[in-house]
């Protein structure tokens, strides 16, 4: 059935594509902050979101209240981030980058059981902090939802930028990412930056998971088809590029959302393949992606 | 007692040995040569110095056994290790990198008061601070990373081969500056170098390395006239 076009309608599907693009986002540069310190991918971070978003759901269900439960959350996935990165990488930390990227998806599927072993398999209703309601902007109709979950995603990845930008520690983190041996003759301890390094990305997709959850509805594999959209936007901005990452979420967001508003074969069922056509895309003609630099290979 | 000390250090790259005993040390305040060919094990010494690399042997740093301490806890010692390819964080800016420098020592305080110091050294750095390490030239990026290393006030400074792949000019400034802090601030220095001439007039003392050994030690003089080094390192 062809759709009449109007551009309120238009820019509704603009907005809550970039709700949806700033979730996109949060975990895209969480795998690109692992990315750039340890060099692989990790497969295990939409898990560690979601099990960290039963640790919220259980928070509030024992009576904990929205905005206290939020912030415990995210220090217990800081503490499991960087436990997981000294438990489970370190060992491995000096294998090939395959051995790592077994571990990570090792730790996929015991999360995923494990959440599923101790929460159950039923899907369960997460609530949202922001009223159920909409504004009207212009005859643009934006739910509040949407306009809570960009901020609260975009002001997570500002505080993040402001950590790297600003603090010693931040920059240490960088220091390592580029050159690990000379920051070890800087005093730099490396193994805790990477341990702090996978702390940050579980918070990151802690704050992914809380946003996505009321949406998407809680239940063990919520977070596997928002990886699948992360791993697109991180390609599609550069894996080793965090402004990319940002930007390659909020783009995927909107992209696929007119896609499937506009494109009439593609619909609801077409969304994720059109992300992965768009994430083979990109490998074929840019593989550095938007933002990415060349690897220049020293020979 | 010296600052530096080795006595009978060993190290090896899985089966292959690199060092076989090597003896040599630095006194504070002095600026020392190590020479020798490509292979002879002069990087080895400064890397199992600086933990990088497991040794055999000992190495005593300030009156303590280097040991098996890790590169961070041997740095944190007070030893500025500038290595081999200068080791610059090159996607970083010329100010992050000195950043780094002062990390050990609490960044920010550090920075205030050694910053200004290191611009007395370098003015061209100040002017161009925010600049992309990898971006400047080969003598600039060496620069770089030498006050990156003085940043952290160092009680020796490692030098790994300055002169590399750089303009003489470049180098005879780059030792000027080596000399001048060691007479304005006693600083101790250790450089390796392939140009020995340029070493040697910067060192009082060298050693000859060869085939991980110390075959000739001595005064920057006593080496100058020696028959064996004027052949093979000096040319003539």
């Amino acid at each position: 059935m062809p759709l009449a076009f109007s551009w309120a309608d238009f820019g509704q599907q603009v907005t809550s594509g970039l709700a949806a693009g700033a979730i996109y986002a949060s975990v895209a540069l969480a795998l690109v902050l692992i990315y750039r310190s340890t060099d692989v991918v990790n497969f295990a971070q939409g898990e560690m979101a979601t099990f960290t978003t039963y640790i919220a759901w259980s928070l509030m269900h024992h009576g904990l209240s929205y905005w206290p439960a939020f912030v415990l959350t995210l220090l217990i996935a800081f503490g499991g981030g960087v436990g997981v990165e000294r438990l489970l990488i370190r060992p491995v930390e000096r294998r090939p980058e395959i051995v790592i990227v077994i571990v990570t998806i090792g730790l996929l599927i015991a999360l995923n059981g494990l959440t599923g072993w101790i929460w159950g398999p039923e899907v369960k209703a997460f609530d949202s902090p922001f009223p159920n309601n909409t504004v009207d902007v212009g005859g643009v109709v934006i739910s509040v939802q949407d306009i809570g979950t960009f901020c609260v995603c975009l002001a997570t990845v500002l505080v993040v930028w402001a950590f790297f930008r600003f603090t010693t520690v931040g920059l240490a983190m960088r220091a390592v990412a580029v050159n690990p041996d000379a920051s070890r003759l800087m005093g730099v301890r490396v193994g805790w930056m990477l341990a702090l390094g996978w702390g940050l990305a579980a918070v990151l997709g802690a704050v992914a998971g809380m946003m996505a959850a009321p949406t998407v509805f809680l239940d063990p594999d919520m977070m596997l088809v928002i990886l699948i959209y992360a791993f697109a936007a991180a390609v599609l901005g550069g894996i080793d590029s965090p402004v990319g990452a940002v930007v390659g979420g909020l783009v995927l967001g909107v992209v696929i959302n007119l896609l499937g508003r506009y494109v009439n074969f593609v619909g609801q069922e077409l969304r994720l393949p059109s992300a992965l056509a768009l994430l083979l895309l990109v490998l074929l003609i840019r593989p550095s992606g938007l933002f990415g630099r060349v690897a220049v290979r020293r020979v | 007692m010296a600052l530096l000390e080795l006595e009978g250090v060993e190290a090896r790259y899985g089966p292959i040995k690199a060092l076989h005993g090597v003896t040599l040390t630095v006194d504070d305040g002095e600026v020392v040569a190590l020479l020798g060919a490509n292979g002879a094990g002069k990087t080895t010494t400064l890397r199992a110095v600086s933990g990088t690399v497991r040794h055999e042997g000992r190495i005593a740093f300030g009156g303590q056994s280097i040991g098996r301490r890790t590169p961070d806890r041997v740095a944190r010692l007070g030893l500025g290790h500038v290595p081999e390819g200068r080791g610059l964080f090159s996607e970083l800016t010329v100010w992050e990198n000195l950043r780094m420098g002062a990390y050990m020592r609490g960044e920010r305080r550090t920075l205030r008061k050694e910053a200004p110091r290191i611009f007395r050294y370098f003015p061209w750095m100040e002017r161009r601070r925010d600049q992309q390490a990898g971006t400047l030239s080969g003598g600039e990026q060496q620069m770089v990373a030498l006050a990156r290393a003085l940043v952290s006030r160092p009680r020796l400074l490692m030098l790994d081969e300055p002169s590399l792949g750089l303009a003489p000019t470049v180098v005879q400034e780059l030792f000027r500056i080596v000399s001048e802090l060691n007479t304005n601030d006693g600083l101790a220095v250790l450089v390796v170098e392939q140009n020995a001439n340029v070493a040697l007039a910067a060192a009082a003392r060298a050693y000859v390395l060869e085939v991980g050994e110390v075959v000739i030690e001595g005064t920057s003089d006593e080496l100058r006239r020696h028959e064996s080094v004027r052949k093979s390192y000096l040319g003539y």
